[in-house]
């Protein structure tokens, strides 16, 4: 049982504002994933979490109880890091029970958890190798099994996944979820891969220049983004942009680029409404665009160029050129487009996404 | 490795590196033949007909039997010995604990402490030893090994530090964070992950700090005077060279068997001493 609470929390590293006024309540066995570009303040987050960084201003309270000065081995957590920090000089039995003999646990006991952690995880029969004779993914289960062994409050797992390649990020990722299911243990995980985030986290953390730009479930995320950083960085391939100009006419909304016109319809159009003569920006993904057909209204529909295409087997990448502007398009794929095709792509009317070019919020 | 036709292998790498061989080998095997060589055959002119300076048809082990019994060089051996190891468990203690606390801890003025220590090293030590020599005599510690155990380190400790300080640095912080997130205080991460850790380090610093005491000369000169009291390199210098009268053959057997100490230690511990300059920790 365990909730992490953060209140304002702020780090700043000298000049370097890492960390600014970051709120969050966890919930009791929530897996809360951080997410952001490289130097967003992330890691930072999670370091204060574990006692591993000094907190400037702010609290930080585990099950009510405001941790900012207990030393990490009070805190009663478990850490995971992205280069596996196994001790070069301990058999993986050793690793895993270190944690428990600092804790002055009697010897059956630490060998019956150990056990039980190599049993989860499968690595029954690792446990007296040392680490530099193990794979990158055998190092990884051996730093789990070390984190659970413990059974702690918390887990904290500074981007696991990033050292190893892709088929097994996969693979580690399915069992983390496992893992997670089946101990319950709170956790907050901290990734730059927004793949990770969306399918590990129950609720994600975006973070950008030590800022939290939305919070939310993954499909929260994906379908209302709170502003153009959210949206741009959630979803693969990056959703489009397109610098627009509002127009009302005839009680109706325009948005009007260089090469097309769309007309939004409700309910978009009611929220725009407000906004008349700003500039915004209009946002779709890959995902809601289609080859137009007759039965399209000329009201949600332009044109536009093929430049590449990018067969995928389950989809077709088309990158385009839209007017001035480069859009991507994610088609059946069975599409017929060739590169220098002139194509007429319909936009899902339901999915649009509208920004203030200045805020870049969405509206 | 010099890649390509055979010729080249031989012209850029093994003629070239059995020269460097040959000129690295051929003072001690001079050294060596010069110790078991007959004082007949030694003091021969170069231009005498039997005059071959290269090999010895009737080895002896006459020079070595004169340097046990007829010099304290046994008493020598055993203070050298005992000096370097003191001097160098000394400066391993201090320089581990420096070098740890200048890499990991950050206090103000670290990085400048660090610079200052090595600038101590840079310090000739023929320099020191006047003013060292005033506070042997103050502490009254002249001619007893202690003026050298307690010496040695000025030059001892910034070496050890500076070298195990790039070595801690080589090792990846997240252990000891792990250790100390796993229930380890400071110090107890301290003890059993990075220091079990860093024992490449330690073994090459502690290797080198033996070396440079066991082959210190200028201190041990003028530090100590009575002749039960000397090391290897004075002693050996100091009463077996007699004016101008070099007796080659004991002197040689003293280099000789002063030099086996060090090359066992180097043997013993050169795996760890290779990578301990190489610094190959891996997380």
């Amino acid at each position: 049982m365990a909730q992490v609470v953060i209140r304002n929390l702020n780090k700043k590293f000298d000049e370097v504002h890492a960390v600014k006024d970051v709120n969050l309540n966890i919930n009791d066995k929530e897996f809360i994933v951080f997410v952001g570009p490289s130097g967003c303040g992330k890691t930072t987050t999670l370091r204060m979490v574990a006692g591993l960084e000094s907190i400037t201003s702010g609290d930080i309270l585990i099950n009510d109880t405001v941790v900012n000065e207990l030393p990490p081995m009070d805190r009663d957590i478990a850490m995971v890091f992205q280069n596996y920090a196994l001790y070069p000089h301990m058999s993986v039995y050793d690793n895993m029970a270190f944690g428990l003999k600092m804790r002055k646990f009697d010897k059956a006991e630490i060998g019956k958890r150990v056990q039980e952690a190599a049993d989860i995880l499968d690595i029954g029969q690792l446990l007296k190798r040392k680490p530099r004779q193990l794979s990158g993914g055998q190092r990884q289960r051996v730093a789990l099994g070390r984190a659970i062994v413990r059974h702690p409050q918390v887990f904290l797992f500074d981007e696991p996944l990033s050292n190893l390649d892709a088929k097994l990020r996969v693979q580690m990722r399915v069992e983390l979820k496992k893992l997670h299911n089946r101990l319950g243990t709170t956790a907050i995980y901290v990734t730059h891969d927004q793949v990770e985030a969306m399918t590990l986290g129950d609720r994600v953390v975006v973070m950008k220049d030590g800022l939290v730009q939305q919070v939310g479930a993954p499909l929260e995320l994906y379908n209302q983004p709170a502003n153009r950083f959210v949206a741009g960085f959630i979803g693969s391939p990056a959703m489009n942009f397109a610098p627009v100009a509002m127009a009302e006419r005839d009680g109706a909304i325009w948005l009007e680029g260089p090469e097309f016109r769309i007309k939004p319809p409700e309910p978009v159009a009611s929220r725009l409404r407000g906004h008349a003569g700003k500039e915004v920006v209009l946002g779709i993904r890959p995902e809601d665009l289609r080859l137009a057909n007759g039965a399209d209204s000329a009201d949600l529909a332009f044109e536009a160029t093929v430049e590449v295409t990018e067969q995928l087997g389950s989809e077709i990448l088309l990158d385009l050129k839209a007017g001035p502007g480069q859009m991507v398009a994610a088609l059946e794929p069975t599409a017929p487009a060739k590169v220098g095709d002139r194509l007429r792509l319909a936009i899902n009317p339901n999915r649009l996404h509208v920004f203030d070019a200045r805020s870049e919020a969405a509206i | 490795m010099v890649e390509g036709a055979l010729w080249r292998r031989w012209v850029f790498f093994y003629i070239p590196l059995t020269l460097f061989v040959f000129v690295l080998l051929f003072p001690f095997y001079w050294m060596l033949i010069t110790t078991f060589r007959p004082d007949g055959e030694l003091y021969q002119p170069w231009n005498s007909p039997r005059y071959q300076p290269f090999w010895t048809a009737n080895p002896t082990l006459e020079h070595i039997k004169y340097l046990f019994e007829e010099t304290l060089f046994s008493k020598w051996l055993w203070n050298t010995m005992f000096i370097a190891a003191i001097s160098t468990m000394i400066s391993l203690f201090c320089g581990v604990l420096g070098g740890y606390a200048l890499s990991r801890l950050n206090f103000p003025f670290a990085g400048s402490l660090g610079t200052g220590i090595f600038i101590t090293y840079l310090v000739p030590q023929t320099l020191l030893f006047i003013p060292l020599a005033e506070i042997i005599r103050n502490f009254k510690l002249g001619d007893s090994p202690w003026a050298l155990i307690l010496t040695y380190p000025t030059f001892l400790i910034p070496f050890c530090t500076w070298l195990m300080m790039g070595y801690f640095k080589a090792v990846p912080r997240e252990l000891e964070e792990c250790a100390r997130i796993d229930g380890a205080s400071r110090l107890q991460a301290m003890l059993y992950i990075i220091i079990p850790v860093a024992i490449p380090g330690i073994l090459s610093a502690g290797i080198f700090a033996f070396t440079l005491s066991w082959n210190e000369f200028i201190y041990a000169l003028v530090f100590l005077s009575s002749s039960e009291q000397k090391t290897v390199p004075v002693g050996v210098t100091s009463e077996l060279i007699r004016g101008d009268v070099f007796f080659w053959g004991p002197l040689m057997a003293g280099a000789l068997l002063g030099s086996i100490p060090v090359a066992m230690v180097y043997s013993f511990f050169v795996e760890h001493y290779v990578s301990g300059l190489t610094g190959s920790v891996k997380g």
